[in-house]
């Protein structure tokens, strides 16, 4: 449970490719141990294709990465021991019943010990002693995930590969599930997930942005929203109007986003009187607004993150 | 640590085949399957697929009515292959009979059939056979090359062409030792298991990709060789027991004697399970979901079907469906089972198609072992 190194997960030039398509393009990445960290990107980004070649089910086309410092290419097996992996789409066997589940992982895993205590523990504290012994398939969509944790974890390990974990549940179940990783992440447990949700991303300790295989941004949620290279600005009044086609077409704005009566708009840093700016447009279409200056949002870095990465190159 | 590594291996390993066999006995439809296709196919083949005519209509126009004439219909009756619906007088009634189907076989027995016999110049009886069935030929050759007014005492013939006196042809077709059933049940056997195991395998293994379990147990210690032997053990012992099912029914229903030794045909059907295992691991390598598995499964299992010799005779099929032939497991294992079982055969005796089964399933492990590795990456 506790790694010495600082570092779980180091990566030089991490390379994907499929055929000629580049899944994942040149990563380098960084993760200290103890703590939870991120991938955000949308679907098809490249998470799920790093976080295979982490735990070497996939070769890298090309560079390397080290997971407790063993290469995954050439000892994948020593490593496979100590990482639990949690795949997007639930894995485990849906005619099979919890108990039944949890034994088989602990089996594969050469768990030591009183193996019966363990599952019985691991019940406790995923909430499934209800559910011994129900089949896996005739579960709800959190109880499900509640048991691929419990599974994944059985054999306590160091590292944890945690795919989307939470697309399939509803809000509580994931205010649930990220108690359960930041106790894993106390334990001493290193957690990667990927997300596409803004909340998600927000919780992790660190956060690497990805798009179309890139990591496009890195650092701590607030640091990244912080450093954001945009200017936000809401804008109070202005539904229903044609505002919202104006601004887009000014040349310095990132994006508009309607929040209810609400315009979100992202302008470039570099100008300076863009508030003045908007002022005046929507003073020429006799748009009667309030425009005010904002804080960033995670989504606001991710939308300017993957904006910028496509104007820049 | 050796000694550990290996514990652990055989753990995981027993931990796949305990998963794999709960899953079936929740299946309800396939742990069905294993007892029921064994039942359906042995009295469906059993029953149905029979070469032996029995009770064939038939018309008998004795012009003689002599007390010989009468005792030859008789003895036909005997045999139980004709069944005398009509008698006539009228050769028309007997050709009308004939023609609206209502008898598949007419005899007429000509009124100097007493002389006709004595002479042996010329035909004594005349047999008049539906063309439109052509396996009925062989019935009234057999009817035709029958002993004739054997006297009593004298058994059926049991084969050979012994020519006596007062006999025109001597030759009995339909004795007892060429039921069908004995031919068919054994090599069933190999039909049934090349079903079940090609079958239930493949789609065994292409599940697990399909639902995502793979994935996830690529993630773990667990080897691909020990995926693959833990997941096929349990269809080895399937195989056996569907192989006992075969060969109880095959003895009561059918009366299928088995002369050669018990422990040689299970060791043959071993070796044959095995192979078609290979089989079904190497289709399940192939496809990418159940249905294409199945597909595939089922493109194995119609030629080994026709052209194993389970149905048709092998030396009758042109020489490239032979060749085909020799590539399928069934072809060699029916050769080998109908010795054990007909024949008394043992295991040294067919030694050649065993080492061809064998080497089919070294070529099936080594082509599916490299194919799989494949697919992980």
């Amino acid at each position: 449970m506790n790694s010495t190194a600082g570092t779980a997960i180091t990566a030089r030039q991490l390379t994907r490719k499929f055929g000629t398509k580049v899944a994942v393009d040149h990563i380098d990445l960084d993760i200290p141990s103890g703590r939870i960290y991120g991938f955000l990107g949308p679907n098809g980004s490249g998470k799920s294709t790093t976080l295979r070649m982490l735990c070497g089910m996939l070769r890298p086309s090309d560079g390397h990465a080290e997971v407790f410092g063993l290469s995954v290419v050439k000892d994948a097996e020593a490593i496979r021991r100590r990482l639990g992996y949690m795949p997007q789409k639930f894995s485990l066997w849906e005619d099979l019943t919890t108990d039944e589940n949890l034994r088989f992982m602990a089996d594969l895993y050469g768990l030591e010990g009183d193996v019966e205590a363990r599952i019985a523990e691991q019940r406790v504290t995923y909430n499934l002693d209800e559910l011994r012994k129900q089949r896996a398939g005739t579960m709800s969509g959190g109880q499900k995930q509640r048991l691929a944790l419990a599974a994944a974890t059985i054999h306590s390990p160091e590292l944890l590969l945690l795919d989307e974990p939470t697309s399939a549940v509803d809000p509580q179940s994931r205010r649930d599930f990220w108690e359960r990783l930041f106790q894993l992440a106390e334990g001493g447990a290193t957690i990667l997930v990927s997300t596409h949700y803004m909340d998600e991303a927000e919780r992790c300790h660190g956060l690497a942005i990805i798009a179309e295989g890139r990591m496009v941004a890195e650092g701590t949620p607030r640091a990244l929203m912080a450093g954001v290279e945009a200017n936000i600005f809401e804008i109070e009044g202005a539904d229903g109007s044609e505002a919202p086609r104006l601004i887009r077409e000014l040349p310095w704005v990132h994006g508009v986003t309607q929040l209810g009566i609400r315009l979100r708009v992202l302008a470039d840093r570099n100008v300076k009187d863009a508030e003045a700016q908007l002022r005046v447009l929507l003073k020429q279409h006799d748009i009667d607004a309030r425009v005010e200056l904002t804080n960033a949002s995670l989504e606001d870095v991710f939308v300017v993150a993957t904006r910028v990465r496509k104007n820049g190159g | 640590m050796a000694a550990n590594k290996f514990s652990a291996a055989m753990r995981r390993l027993r931990a796949v085949a305990t998963k794999e066999v709960r899953q079936l006995s929740r299946d309800r439809v396939t742990f069905g399957m294993i007892v029921g296709v064994p039942l359906l196919q042995i009295t469906l083949f059993g029953y149905a697929i029979n070469y032996d005519v029995r009770n064939l209509a038939t018309v008998v126009q004795d012009d003689a009515n002599s007390s010989m004439s009468r005792e030859f219909i008789s003895q036909i009756k005997a045999t139980q292959v004709v069944h005398v619906t009509y008698t006539t007088n009228s050769s028309a009634e007997l050709a009308k009979l004939m023609r609206e189907g209502r008898v598949s076989l007419a005899i007429v027995i000509p009124r100097d059939f007493e002389r006709r016999l004595q002479a042996q110049t010329r035909p004594v009886v005349q047999i008049l056979v539906d063309g439109s069935q052509t396996q009925l030929a062989g019935v009234a050759a057999g009817i035709a090359s029958m002993p004739l007014l054997a006297r009593h005492g004298e058994g059926p013939y049991s084969g050979g062409k012994r020519m006596q006196p007062r006999r025109v042809e001597v030759r009995t077709l339909y004795n007892p030792e060429k039921r069908t059933a004995v031919q068919i049940v054994p090599a069933l056997i190999g039909v049934i298991l090349t079903m079940t195991m090609v079958l239930f395998t493949s789609g065994a293994i292409v599940r697990e990709r399909e639902r995502g379990n793979l994935e996830l147990l690529i993630a773990t210690p667990l080897s691909s060789l020990e995926l693959m032997v833990g997941k096929l053990l349990p269809y080895v012992a399937i195989g056996l027991i569907q192989t006992t099912i075969i060969l109880i029914v095959g003895a009561w229903l059918f009366s299928v004697p088995i002369v050669g030794r018990l422990i040689d045909l299970y060791a043959a059907a071993l070796v044959f399970i095995a192979a078609t295992l290979g089989l079904g691991l190497f289709v399940s390598t192939l496809a990418q979901t159940q249905f294409q598995a199945f597909q595939l499964a089922f493109l194995t299992l119609l030629p080994s079907i026709l052209l194993s010799g389970f149905l048709f005779p092998f030396e009758g099929m042109p020489v490239a469906a032979q060749w085909i032939a020799q590539v399928l497991p069934l072809t060699h294992f029916n050769v080998i089972i109908r010795g054990i079982v007909l024949r008394g055969a043992d295991l040294p005796e067919v030694w050649l198609q065993l080492l061809k089964l064998a080497a089919f399933l070294a070529v099936m492990l080594v082509v599916a072992a490299v194919r799989f590795k494949k697919r992980l990456d």
